[in-house]
Order: C-alpha cells, then sequence, then structure tokens
C-alpha cells in the first residue's frame, strides 16, 4: 500500500488526492526545466541580500540577486553582470562592462547605473562587511549604460574579489532611489536581476522561486523552479534528505554525525566544496586583557595541549582540515612554513611551569570561563572536549552556556575569558583575516572584530602594506611575515578549518561550480 | 410599574454592572501582564542587532546603531515601555522590523495552522480521554483497566519529540503512508478539495503525536474521578431505582465526573494558541509554537510581545467560557459563585 492507497482507505476523498504526484514531478531524461527542492534553515528574515547578510539569507539571495563577478574555486574573478574588466596599472581605476540585455524581475533593463547606486548609495550604507571595501571608493561613473567606473582613492589589493553575489548584490535604482531603504515595501518583493524570482513565501513553510523569463544568459536558467523547505528539525530533514524529498543539502543542513550515514544512500553524492570564498575557520579564543591569557606561553601551551587531529576525527568527523595559522589553506596567501603546535602534554606542562603558573594540591593551576556558542551540537562537543583536554595539564575550564544573543553580547563586550568562534575568510586575508588582529580594529560592542584585544605594531604594519601592495608576489611575502609572527605569539588557537557537506541528488548538475558553491545563481544547473 | 418589570429592570442593570466591573478587570489585568511581559522579554541578556550581526559573520559600528535606531532600543526603557502600553490600549500589535511585516500580520498569518493542529489534537485526546477514562473506572480492577492504565502511563512519560520521530519513521519511511512533515504539498496546482485532504493527510502524524500526552492525562484523570463518583450514594440510589447500567454512567457518573476534566481542560486551552513547538519543529509545521520560538532566539521583543499579548487575552476568555460551561454541566454552579 502506498501514500494515495492510504488515503483512500482513510477516507481523505478518494478523488482528494489522486492528483497530486508524490515524488518529483518530470519526467526522467530531461535536461530543461524540472524542479529542485532544497532546504533553508533557520528561516530567513528578509530575502533582500543587501540589506541582511545572514547566512540563509546569502544562499536563498544568490538566486535572487547577482554581482558584477563570479570566482572559481581557486577565487580568480569570472564574468557574472561582468562580461569583462580591467585595472589600470597603478591598481587605481576598476572598469567593467557589462553584458548587454540584463533586465530585472519587473522587466525594467539593469544598467551601469544600478550597479554605481548599489555599490555607492546602498551597500555603503547597509552591509557592513562591503562597507569597509567600497568606501574606499573614491569616483564611480557610468559613462555608457553597460560601462562602470570605479576609482579608487589609494590601491586596495582584494577590491577585484569583492564582487561575489554575497558582498555586491545589485539593486534596481528605480525602486531603491530616495526611500529608506530598509523600511522600502519593495523588499517584500525581493526585484533582483538574478536567473530566479521570488514568487510565493509562505513564512514557516517554504520559499517558492520561478525562472526569470528575461535572464541575459541563453538558456539559462534550465530549471524551472527551486523551493527551499524550512525545515528546522535535523532529524526531519535526514528523513526529507533519504526520502528524495529534497535533492539538495548545504552548510548545516545535515548534522555531522549523520553525515557518515547518508553518504551511503545510493541517490546522492556528497562534497565540501564550493565553500573556499568562505574558507570558516574554527578556533579558540582567548581575552587577552585576562591574567594569565595575556601571555604568550600560557597560549603557546592551550595550543600544545589540545590534540587538533583528535578534535577533528571525533568531533568533526573528519571533516575539514586541521588549521596551522590565521590563513587558510583553502584561500590564497597561505604560508604553510610556520612554528608547528604538535600535540604534547609535556611541551605544555613546561611552558605553564616556567610562567610559575604551578598546580595546587587539586592539581589544577588556574580556572577559566569558557562561553559556549549556541551555534549547536559541533559546539558544544568541541568545548567539553577543551575542557577534557585542557584539565590534563591543570588549566579547568568551567563551561558556561548561553542563546545567541547573550553570547554575542558579552563576547563583543569582551565580558568574557575564552570562548570559541567560526569565522569566515571571504576570499583574501585583508577582508576576513587581518579583522581579528589588527589593533584598528579592536572595538567595544562589534562582533567579529578584534575581540581578543591583540595588539603587535609589526602586525598592524605588515598587514597594512600587504593590503594595499599591488602585486601579488609582494602581498604574499608580507602575509608570510605577518603569519610567522602571528602564529609564534598565538593571540588566538586556530583549531580546524572546518568543512561542509553538500548532499546532491545525481541527477542534478553543475550545482558546485564556484568558490561560492550554493550560494551560486544555479543558473546552470540541470536535473535529469 | 409591576413588581415583575422592576425585578427584571434591577436584573438587567445588575449583569450591566457586572459585566462594566468584569471589562475593568480584564483591561487592569491585560495592562499588567504586557508591563510583565516587557521587563521580562528586555531583562534577557543581548539584544537584536546583536543577533543579526552574530548570524551574519561581519559587523560594525554603523551596523547595530541603525539597527537599534530601528527598532527604537536606542531610547530609554521607562520611555520604550510607555509607548508599548500606549500601543496595547490602541489595539496596535506594532511592527518586526526583522521581519519588515506588522505583527498582527505575523500572528493571523501562523494562527490557522496552529489552531487546526492543536484543536485537532485537543479535540482528539478529550474524546478518547474521556472515554477510555470512563471504560477504565466502571471496569477498575479488571484486565481491561490495567492495560488501558500502563498505556496511558506509557504515553504519557514518552518524549513527545520522539513519539514524533518514531510515527514518521513507521508511517513516513517505512510504510509510506504519511507525509513526514509540512503543511501541504508544495508547489502543486490543486482543488480545493484535493488541499482539504492533503493537509489532512500531513495533519494525522503531528496531530496524533500531539494528543498523546494530552490522552494520557485526560484518561487517568477522568479514570480516577468516574471510580469517586461511583462510590457516592446517589449512584446507589440509582441502582437501587433499577436504572440501566448505560443510563446510570452516562446521566449520573459522567455528567459528575465530567467537572475535574473541564477545569484541566480549559486551563490546558490556553496551549492551544501557545502552539507546541517541538511538534512543530519536527514536523516543519508552520505555527505560532514556532515563531515564538525563533522570535525569542532572535529577541524579535514585537513579535514576542505580541504573541503574549494575544494569548493572555485569549487565555482570560477561555477561563471565562469555561466557567460558562462549569454552569451548564452542574447548575448547582451559580453565576455568584463562578464570578
Amino acid at each position: 500500500m502506498n501514500r494515495r492507497e492510504f488515503a483512500k482507505l482513510l477516507g481523505l476523498s478518494a478523488t482528494a488526492l489522486s492528483g497530486i504526484p508524490l515524488g518529483v514531478t518530470r519526467a526522467v531524461g530531461q535536461t530543461k526545466g524540472g524542479t529542485l527542492n532544497t532546504i533553508i534553515q533557520p528561516e530567513p528574515p528578509i530575502l533582500v541580500t543587501a540589506l541582511n547578510q545572514q547566512q540563509p539569507t546569502l544562499t536563498l539571495g544568490g538566486k535572487i540577486y547577482e554581482s558584477l563577478l563570479r570566482y572559481g574555486p581557486d577565487l580568480k574573478p569570472l564574468p557574472g553582470l561582468a562580461e569583462s574588466w580591467t585595472v589600470s596599472p597603478d591598481g587605481l581605476v576598476y572598469t567593467f562592462k557589462l553584458f548587454p540585455g540584463i533586465t530585472f524581475h519587473d522587466g525594467k533593463p539593469l544598467t551601469s547605473e544600478d550597479v554605481v547606486f548599489s555599490v555607492t548609495k546602498v551597500l555603503v550604507e547597509t552591509h557592513a562587511r562591503a562597507r569597509g571595501t567600497f568606501q574606499r571608493i573614491d569616483k564611480a561613473e557610468a559613462p555608457d549604460p553597460l560601462t562602470v567606473v570605479f576609482t579608487l582613492k589609494a590601491p586596495f589589493a582584494p577590491f577585484l574579489n569583492s564582487f561575489d553575489c554575497t558582498t555586491a548584490p545589485i539593486v534596481p535604482k528605480h525602486i531603491y532611489d530616495g526611500t529608506d531603504f530598509r523600511k522600502n515595501p519593495a523588499n517584500a518583493q525581493a526585484i533582483g536581476s538574478g536567473p530566479f524570482k521570488l514568487k510565493e513565501w509562505v513564512k514557516g513553510s517554504h520559499v517558492h522561486l520561478v525562472k526569470h523569463e528575461g535572464y541575459y544568459r541563453k538558456g539559462e536558467p534550465h530549471l524551472d523552479e527551486i523551493i527551499y523547505r524550512v525545515i528546522p528539525d535535523a532529524a526531519s530533514r535526514a528523513v526529507a534528505l533519504e526520502q528524495g524529498k529534497v535533492q539538495l543539502t548545504q552548510w548545516t543542513d545535515v548534522e555531522l554525525f549523520d553525515v557518515a550515514r547518508l553518504s551511503k544512500l545510493p541517490n546522492v553524492e556528497v562534497t565540501t566544496k564550493g565553500y573556499e570564498f568562505f574558507a570558516p575557520h574554527f578556533w579558540l579564543e582567548f581575552n587577552l586583557r585576562v591574567k594569565p591569557m595575556d601571555d604568550k606561553r600560557f597560549r603557546q601551551a592551550v595550543m600544545f595541549a589540545v590534540d587538533r587531529k583528535a578534535l577533528l576525527q571525533r568531533v568533526f568527523f573528519n571533516l575539514g582540515k586541521v588549521a596551522t595559522g590565521p590563513v587558510s589553506s583553502k584561500t590564497r596567501f597561505y604560508e604553510k612554513d610556520v612554528k608547528q603546535y604538535d600535540y604534547s602534554l609535556d611541551k605544555a606542562k613546561a611552558l605553564l611551569d616556567e610562567m610559575g603558573l604551578k598546580p595546587g594540591a587539586d592539581g589544577k593551576r588556574v580556572s577559566i570561563k569558557f562561553l559556549v556558542p549556541p551555534y549547536g551540537e559541533i559546539w558544544q562537543r568541541s568545548a567539553e572536549y577543551f575542557k577534557q583536554s585542557l584539565g590534563r595539564v591543570g588549566i579547568d575550564l568551567q563551561l558556561e552556556n548561553l542563546d545567541l544573543a547573550g553570547w554575542a553580547e558579552r563576547t563583543s563586550n569582551w565580558n568574557y575569558e575564552m570562548t570559541c568562534n567560526l569565522l569566515y575568510q571571504f576570499g583574501d586575508p585583508a577582508l576576513g583575516v587581518s579583522r581579528s588582529y589588527i589593533t584598528a580594529n579592536i572595538r567595544k560592542g562589534i562582533l567579529f572584530s578584534n575581540i581578543a584585544g591583540y595588539s603587535n605594531p609589526e602586525v598592524d604594519r605588515l598587514f597594512e602594506e600587504a593590503a594595499v601592495a599591488t602585486s601579488d608576489a609582494k602581498r604574499q611575502e608580507l602575509y608570510t611575515a605577518v603569519q610567522k609572527i602571528v602564529v609564534e605569539e598565538v593571540p588566538i588557537a586556530w583549531m580546524v578549518e572546518q568543512d561542509f557537506p553538500n548532499f546532491i541528488d545525481k541527477r542534478l548538475k553543475n550545482v558546485i561550480t564556484t568558490g561560492i558553491g550554493v550560494h551560486e545563481t544555479f543558473g546552470a544547473v540541470t536535473l535529469g | 410599574m409591576t413588581s415583575a418589570s422592576i425585578n427584571s429592570g434591577g436584573r438587567v442593570f445588575a449583569v450591566a454592572l457586572a459585566l462594566a466591573g468584569w471589562f475593568v478587570k480584564f483591561v487592569a489585568v491585560v495592562l499588567v501582564i504586557a508591563t510583565f511581559n516587557f521587563i521580562l522579554v528586555h531583562a534577557a541578556p543581548g539584544d537584536p542587532a546583536q543577533v543579526i550581526a552574530g548570524q551574519s559573520g561581519a559587523s560594525d559600528e554603523k551596523l547595530l546603531a541603525q539597527l537599534r535606531a530601528e527598532y527604537g532600543l536606542d531610547k530609554p526603557y521607562p520611555i520604550q515601555l510607555a509607548n508599548y502600553l500606549k500601543r496595547v490600549v490602541t489595539l496596535d500589535l506594532g511592527y518586526s522590523y526583522r521581519q519588515q511585516r506588522t505583527v498582527a500580520s505575523l500572528i493571523l498569518e501562523r494562527l490557522p495552522a496552529t489552531l487546526l493542529l492543536t484543536a485537532t489534537a485537543f479535540t482528539l485526546a478529550l474524546l478518547s480521554g474521556i472515554i477510555l477514562g470512563t471504560l477504565a473506572g466502571v471496569r477498575a480492577g479488571k484486565w481491561s483497566d490495567t492495560l488501558l492504565t500502563i498505556v496511558s502511563l506509557l504515553l504519557y512519560a514518552t518524549p513527545v519529540f520522539w513519539l514524533g520521530l518514531m510515527l514518521v519513521l513507521l508511517f513516513s519511511v517505512q510504510l509510506d503512508w504519511l507525509p513526514a512533515f509540512g503543511y501541504v504539498t508544495i508547489g502543486v496546482p490543486m482543488t480545493t478539495l484535493q488541499r482539504m485532504g492533503d493537509i489532512g493527510m500531513h495533519l494525522i502524524l503531528p496531530a496524533v503525536s500531539l494528543a498523546a500526552v494530552y490522552l494520557a492525562i485526560y484518561t487517568r484523570l477522568m479514570r480516577s474521578s468516574v471510580l469517586d463518583v461511583t462510590h457516592q450514594d446517589f449512584i446507589k440510589t440509582a441502582k437501587a431505582k433499577g436504572l440501566k447500567q448505560g443510563r446510570i454512567i452516562i446521566r449520573h457518573i459522567l455528567r459528575n465526573a465530567m467537572l475535574p476534566i473541564v477545569t484541566v481542560a480549559g486551563m490546558q486551552a490556553g496551549a492551544l494558541v501557545g502552539g507546541a513547538v517541538v511538534i512543530e519543529t519536527v514536523f516543519a509545521w508552520p505555527g505560532l509554537g514556532r515563531l515564538i520560538y525563533d522570535a525569542l532566539l532572535q529577541r524579535d521583543y514585537p513579535v514576542l510581545l505580541g504573541v503574549f499579548l494575544v494569548m493572555s487575552v485569549i487565555v482570560i476568555a477561555l477561563n471565562l467560557l469555561t466557567d460558562t460551561i462549569y454552569r451548564v454541566i452542574d447548575p448547582r454552579v451559580s453565576v455568584r459563585a463562578a464570578s
């Protein structure tokens, strides 16, 4: 008996369900058309990526809003809305040529005016991450409808790495010009220029996207529609994948402990590719204002005392790589020749002894409060793992659990001793790495700033020079130097370069093609 | 004027006075509750701006200042409270900047799904609880009573999320009889009739899971209540008069045994609007419970306060309804005694 026969048995009207298909709605063998069912969790508050950059907003909004460029897995720029681009030799003038015939979902054309407006009026106002980059623009011009010219105040190396759809979504000027962006009623319609447009959003249930007929890339999008289902429970998400009700998962949709089991499903394949742009770095955060964490030897002892390979295997189920320093090995300018911290309880104890931090009668040298961030299972397990590991060398961690609002309040206001955190690298050390180490970014009340309070003039200088250097060779040299210093001083104890699994139905093609993975437009995705 | 008309005029006046008094009490209680809600909600550490920053992976002063100004959090607490109470009095539930919607529309959007789920589960639990409890009560000590008691204890002790997941494993994954989650099949054109049938199919598992716990409570309560009444003198009298067993159970035992059930059911009916966070989460049911839970984690104050307010009003109204039901079931309870 299947579901339809069961419905008849129940008398929920013999005819009621006869017309409703149970699985995927399309004949096999076609590559044109079809419906992609996937998951979005937690449910985003709004879909306008220029106004909200929470993870689910960016994943879903990537289909609706496009930007000038895309980035390959190696983070090199590829054409997006811009067909071609040039950079002046002094690194100050960036000229982009748009593809002809781009339209917004309301049918109006997208021109260079929209690009200039989005970057210089909207994003610098509403997008914290984009603001850091785009406020360096001195002049933005639109000499003709297909040409955009940005002139910078001073060279900024990662400028060309800032035009992905999560950093620089292009919004329609005719809708937002002269309005209060956040209160614009058109936010509900989420008008962008991406291959998919919003058809319906039933809060708490699903977001239904359909094909944008006027999309500028010939033949795209291949899919007719994408349905993002809100499934808040992890076990239910696993069932949805097992039953083929969804054909794609991303980020933390599948709990890490379920990955090995679900990888055996015959109809899906798993990849951890497509997170290169974000390159999430998981680490232990110290408050350097609190003794004994102000002492470099203490922090080095922590690095020696945690068996990071075991952490990766047992807590992260091998999804990731041991982190060796501040820059992720997935991004550019990574330096692997730095001080190594192999697992060694003896070295850790020796360093603590040398500091004069002797164990008391109960074997404890020092007691430290540890805030456990509320991001889920992995975080709780990691905190417990740190407690055990550090306990072996006499560092007693007192775990304290908070919800997100409480945790954010405490850490950003430096009201913590130790915690852990996950930061994205955003494709370039000047965008995602330096922010945690430079003195200028010690800002109370601001998350993801230099909350540890680390300050070293030499490190400041190297990061600053690397950000404005115009040749990659010069930048590599500066970043190598800074990585060596920072790894020696351990302002942050880097643990794991975390991977996230994407489960992809085998009938889906071209899903993960770039360094932003599931945030990509999906115009090229086919089912069949 | 006859004495009768004076009398009835006096009664109308008395009822009007009682209603007016009740209304004043009602408004006072709502305002006190609203103030408490406000203080409680703002006592939790952190604010919505921090949450949004925390989930965005990047933040700066300007973003926080913008968000706080937008939420009205840049003003001192007494002014925020005064503004809030002013809105309550004018029946304005406020605006959720996070969701870019009025709170009233957010609640109204979620209410039907929640009411459908909780009312179905509640009715299911109440009816079967009364029937099973009565059966167990009149057969006290026999094997059928023991079996019912064991089953209801087991149900009562089972965590509701586990029960939900097990039902999904059996009926959705193994047998494929029922959908595992969701409210309605998405993206398929349906006639109204088809849509109703489809929602009905989606409703079965969550409603049964949710009903299970309540069912256990009502069964236990009804059983002991029936046992109590069975040993009273008027039942002996009824038996002595030679009344049939069925008539004794329905007319005499049931009617008297119902009062405790009505009391408990009246109290639990408040949960009808609160939804059922756990069941709504397991079955991805788009109800109010999840709206509240999400709003709490996100410190979406307007939504939280709005939902709390609506719930407290409904609970007060339900209490009044419970009082009325008392009077219908048991004429000895007078208007005075109940009010």
